[in-house]
């Protein structure tokens, strides 16, 4: 599998990917602007997400919804979403839209602020504080994306704070803290900008320079904090919460090597081993023999910054106790770490992982991401066609030697879901039986 | 171009290049001796197949008291067949990188197999003994059975879920099966058995009912001589249609809320009975629907969210079956606006029934759903899905070609007549899962009647 990528740079920064596939007349636009919520200051958790937000409120040119309104009229999708350290915007249109397309992203970039009020951010803020309520707060272990960073990195490390934010920290946001992370954040020495689909490639770099050319580079900004962190957590870390729920839950992260370094190829296969579809060792063991589980899981983060995380996620049965279901767990990782893995998981893992990747290409969108992902973080978009031999390469020794030292107790972080009430009706029925004879 | 200098950009809205033809995936259609029916669209972009084998097993045939019957059954044929056991099944599709899934959904059941066209005849030979020979062990429907109860059980603390379950049960009559969840409430699942499995598999899983289509890296004489060879000395015939009455409905006007004490929001949900999705007023509806709440840009999204930021998100829908299906305005508000925010969503309704809407907004619905068409099917599982969904409405062959036009021929006038005829004010039934300390009160100023509070236990 291999897509063809043109790869340049603009005069201000702005590196562009092109990669055309004329099945169908379609195109589609991604920017990956390399900002996210790791480059918040303290007190304003959440605002590189607000601030996407505001990206959707027009600019000096396009009115309030109109960034909607014209490329739905035009017959295309679009959306934005904001990572720990990325913040992406992206639309598939019909081809003949592609100009459209790029008015509309280089009006943003270039000339948002002129749009910005207080009016628009207060409803932003109203709007995001609703989808934290409606993803986090009233949603069953809805808090788990902001817990589990939470334990697993060290309280000044950027990936510690929550993404989404605390409503005393949105309340907080003001259009000078736009206008700041605007010119901080948003300029073109500091985004990737894919194409992908059908399109001439030379009617879009002069589209691209014609829209997006006088855009003038940023003036740089702040690095981050050191983002390395030891192998281990150097202890088991463990954080039980009692919420709204009816059935206990574990995440078990680890910390693991970041994306795209050699040994983060091995962590992956060993995610899958353990808990890629239903073939996996965790599905097999807990959900299907022992029936402990009614679902179990794995998946890494892919943070290409520092450490990722590899990340167990195991619903109990009713029955279970979280005591039976934290046994059942470690037991799974005691068992790979002494026994190792076998060539055929490999392979089922790897066979899943390429087939995944395949599927994953067949839309514009997709592909643009995947080129914007790749340019962000190591410059260089042709590394999406490394992938499968990446994986390929992977071998049972060196699975093996990641679960030797990453599976083990001083690198686990249990975060704990148990049932308000459940916890206790046990802990009553505890009492009883301690009363017994 | 130094830091601080002016930003120089086009400033005029660009116009669109001619656009350049688009036609949905050439399709080819045949039927075996024994019934089955073939349907193969070609598309040999990326080296993957996606095969969808539907069958005649959803859950609008199950009988009373054998809710949850459909569900059990598909995903219970991946559990064992020809001899294999399940981690035995699971392992040859996986080694092979193939996905496989079987689920029934309200009309049909499906198992779904996508994989590198170099496996397509393993995976399907696989499938082939799956549809034709399982073996239902009794450890994993127990199992199965389990999981489903476990479902439910998490359902009660997932108010987006238990909305939606609570709002059916709140729109159809106790009597039709669309009052109850897809795959069976808590007293029907605890009492199926093998024995029901197994009947229902017998009379239901024939080839008179089975359609297979093939979309992706195949040719359509490939795929016609592998399901040949695989199916075609399975006998038995169509199997008989739902019974009537699945989509009974309860009447009148109903504010109902399901007690989530100290909920920040509430998942609230408005509406009634819809119309089949074969009906010829289809066109007229679904853009009507677009313009009410189908869309971002849409009257009901923009007005709760972009102008009072109540909300994340509010859409409208019909839910598209073979019977009655429900319309549903869905939206998740802030507990302290929840009356405001339903005052919103009935004025919306009144005002697409009373007023035509404008020229602008049709045409921002009627170029969007045209615009869009080539987006939707740039996988092998959307055009599969699409091409199930023409099978099992027994839409015209044609259909995918006239879409397009068929969108762009409706008329203000024509979203008007579907809004007077399909949006019913005063048979709206409201159901809200929230903290009924915080909103009682407002749903009974806004609409003018006391609601039922009732507890998520209670129904499930």
């Amino acid at each position: 599998m291999h897509i063809p990528i043109e790869t340049f740079r603009l005069p201000n920064g702005l590196l562009c990917v092109l990669s055309e596939d004329h099945t169908a007349p379609l195109v589609a636009v991604n920017l990956w602007y390399h900002v996210g919520s790791a480059n918040e200051r303290a007190g304003r958790t959440g605002f590189a997400h607000l601030f996407e937000h505001m990206l959707f409120q027009g600019s000096a040119n396009v009115g309030s919804n109109e960034h909607f309104e014209f490329i739905q009229r035009a017959g295309g999708t679009l959306n934005g979403s904001t990572w720990l350290d990325r913040t992406n915007y992206y639309e598939t249109v019909p081809s003949n839209q592609l100009e459209l397309t790029l008015w509309l992203e280089a009006n943003r970039m270039g000339y948002l602020l002129p749009a910005m009020t207080q009016a628009k951010l207060d409803t932003q803020r109203d709007v995001v504080q609703n989808e934290r309520r409606w993803s986090v707060d009233n949603q069953p272990y809805g808090t788990w994306w902001e817990r589990l960073p939470a334990l697993c990195f060290p309280p000044q490390h950027p990936f510690h704070h929550s993404l989404i934010g605390s409503f005393a920290d949105l309340d907080a946001a003001s259009l000078e803290d736009i206008s700041l992370f605007f010119s901080t954040y948003y300029t073109p020495d500091n985004a990737v900008l894919s194409i992908a689909g059908d399109f001439d490639p030379a009617e879009a770099r002069a589209m691209i320079e014609r829209h997006f050319g006088g855009i003038p580079r940023g003036a740089g900004k702040p690095p981050l904090p050191e983002m390395s962190l030891p192998e281990t957590f150097g202890g088991a870390l463990r954080e039980v919460v009692a919420d709204d729920v009816m059935l206990p839950r574990l995440f078990l992260a680890v910390r693991s090597p970041a994306f795209g370094t050699n040994e983060f190829y091995a962590a992956s296969v060993c995610g899958a081993i353990l808990g890629l579809r239903k073939g996996s060792r965790l599905h097999k063991a807990l959900v299907r023999e022992q029936q402990v589980a009614a679902e179990a899981t794995a998946f890494t983060y892919d943070l290409a910054k520092g450490a990722d995380l590899l990340v167990l996620d195991v619903t109990a049965r009713p029955e279970t106790t979280v005591e039976q279901l934290e046994a059942a767990v470690a037991e799974q990782l005691d068992l790979l770490i002494e026994n190792g893995v076998t060539n055929d998981e490999i392979a089922r893992a790897v066979t899943l992982i390429e087939t995944a990747m395949v599927e994953a290409l067949q839309s514009a969108g997709d592909r643009a991401d995947k080129l914007s992902m790749f340019a962000t973080y190591f410059g260089d978009p042709t590394v999406v066609n490394e992938q499968s031999a990446r994986y390929q390469a992977v071998t049972t020794e060196q699975v093996n030697a990641f679960a030797r030292k990453r599976l083990v107790p001083e690198n686990r972080a249990s975060l704990i879901y148990v049932p308000r009430e459940g916890q206790e009706a046990n802990e009553s029925s505890d009492l009883a039986m301690a009363e017994a004879p | 171009m130094t830091a601080g200098a002016v930003a120089s950009a086009p400033t005029e809205k660009p116009l669109p290049a001619a656009p350049r033809d688009y036609h949905f995936p050439h399709f080819e259609q045949r039927t075996l001796a024994n019934g089955i029916r073939v349907v193969v669209a070609p598309v040999s972009k990326l080296p993957l197949v996606t095969v969808l084998a539907l069958v005649e097993a959803g859950a609008s045939v199950e009988q009373p008291g054998k809710h949850g019957v459909a569900a059990l059954t598909a995903r219970a044929l991946l559990e064992g067949a020809a001899g294999r056991d399940g981690v035995e099944l699971t392992d040859r599709f996986e080694r092979i990188g193939a996905s496989v899934d079987a689920h029934a959904d309200w009309d049909v059941a499906a198992v779904s197999l996508t994989a590198m066209s170099t496996h397509l005849a393993d995976a399907l030979g696989l499938v082939r003994d799956l549809l034709r020979t399982p073996t239902f062990p009794e450890r994993e429907v127990q199992r199965l059975k389990e999981e489903r109860l476990t479902d439910l059980l998490q359902l009660q603390a997932e108010p987006r879920g238990l909305a939606d379950e609570q709002f059916s049960h709140a729109v159809y009559d106790s009597s039709a099966r669309y009052a109850a969840p897809e795959a069976g409430d808590a007293r029907s699942v605890r009492a199926l058995t093998r024995d029901d499995v197994m009947s229902f598999y017998t009379a239901r899983y024939l080839p008179g009912g089975v359609t297979l289509i093939f979309s992706g890296d195949v040719t359509t004489d490939a795929a016609v001589a592998l399901t040949e060879s695989l199916f075609g000395d399975w006998t038995g015939d169509m199997p008989a249609a739902a019974p009537a009455g699945i989509d009974a409905v309860q009447s009148g006007k109903l504010v109902r809320v399901v007690a989530k004490a100290d909920a920040p929001q509430s998942e609230v949900r408005v509406g009634h009975v819809g119309l089949p999705r074969n009906n010829p007023n289809y066109f007229d509806t679904m853009v009507m629907n677009a313009v009410l709440g189908g869309l971002f840009s849409s009257r009901i999204n923009l007005n709760l969210r972009e102008v009072h930021g109540y909300t994340y998100g509010a859409s409208s829908a019909f839910d598209w079956r073979r019977a009655n299906g429900p319309f549903v305005v869905h939206t998740a508000v802030k507990s302290d606006v929840t009356g405001p925010a339903v005052s919103e969503i009935l004025l919306e309704i009144d005002r697409m029934r009373t007023d035509a809407i404008s020229e602008d907004e049709l045409s921002l619905a009627t170029s969007y759903l045209d615009g869009v068409f080539p987006i939707r099917y740039e996988t092998t599982i959307a055009i599969a899905e699409a091409l199930a969904n023409m099978i099992v409405h027994e839409l015209p062959n044609d259909f995918f070609d006239v879409y397009r036009s068929r969108v762009r021929a409706v008329t203000t006038q024509g979203v008007l007549a579907a809004a007077k005829s399909h949006l019913k004010p005063d048979q709206l039934r409201i159901v809200v899962v929230g903290d009924p300390a915080q909103i009682t009160e407002q749903l009974t100023v806004v609409t003018g009647v006391t609601p039922e509070v009732v507890t998520a236990e209670e129904i499930a």
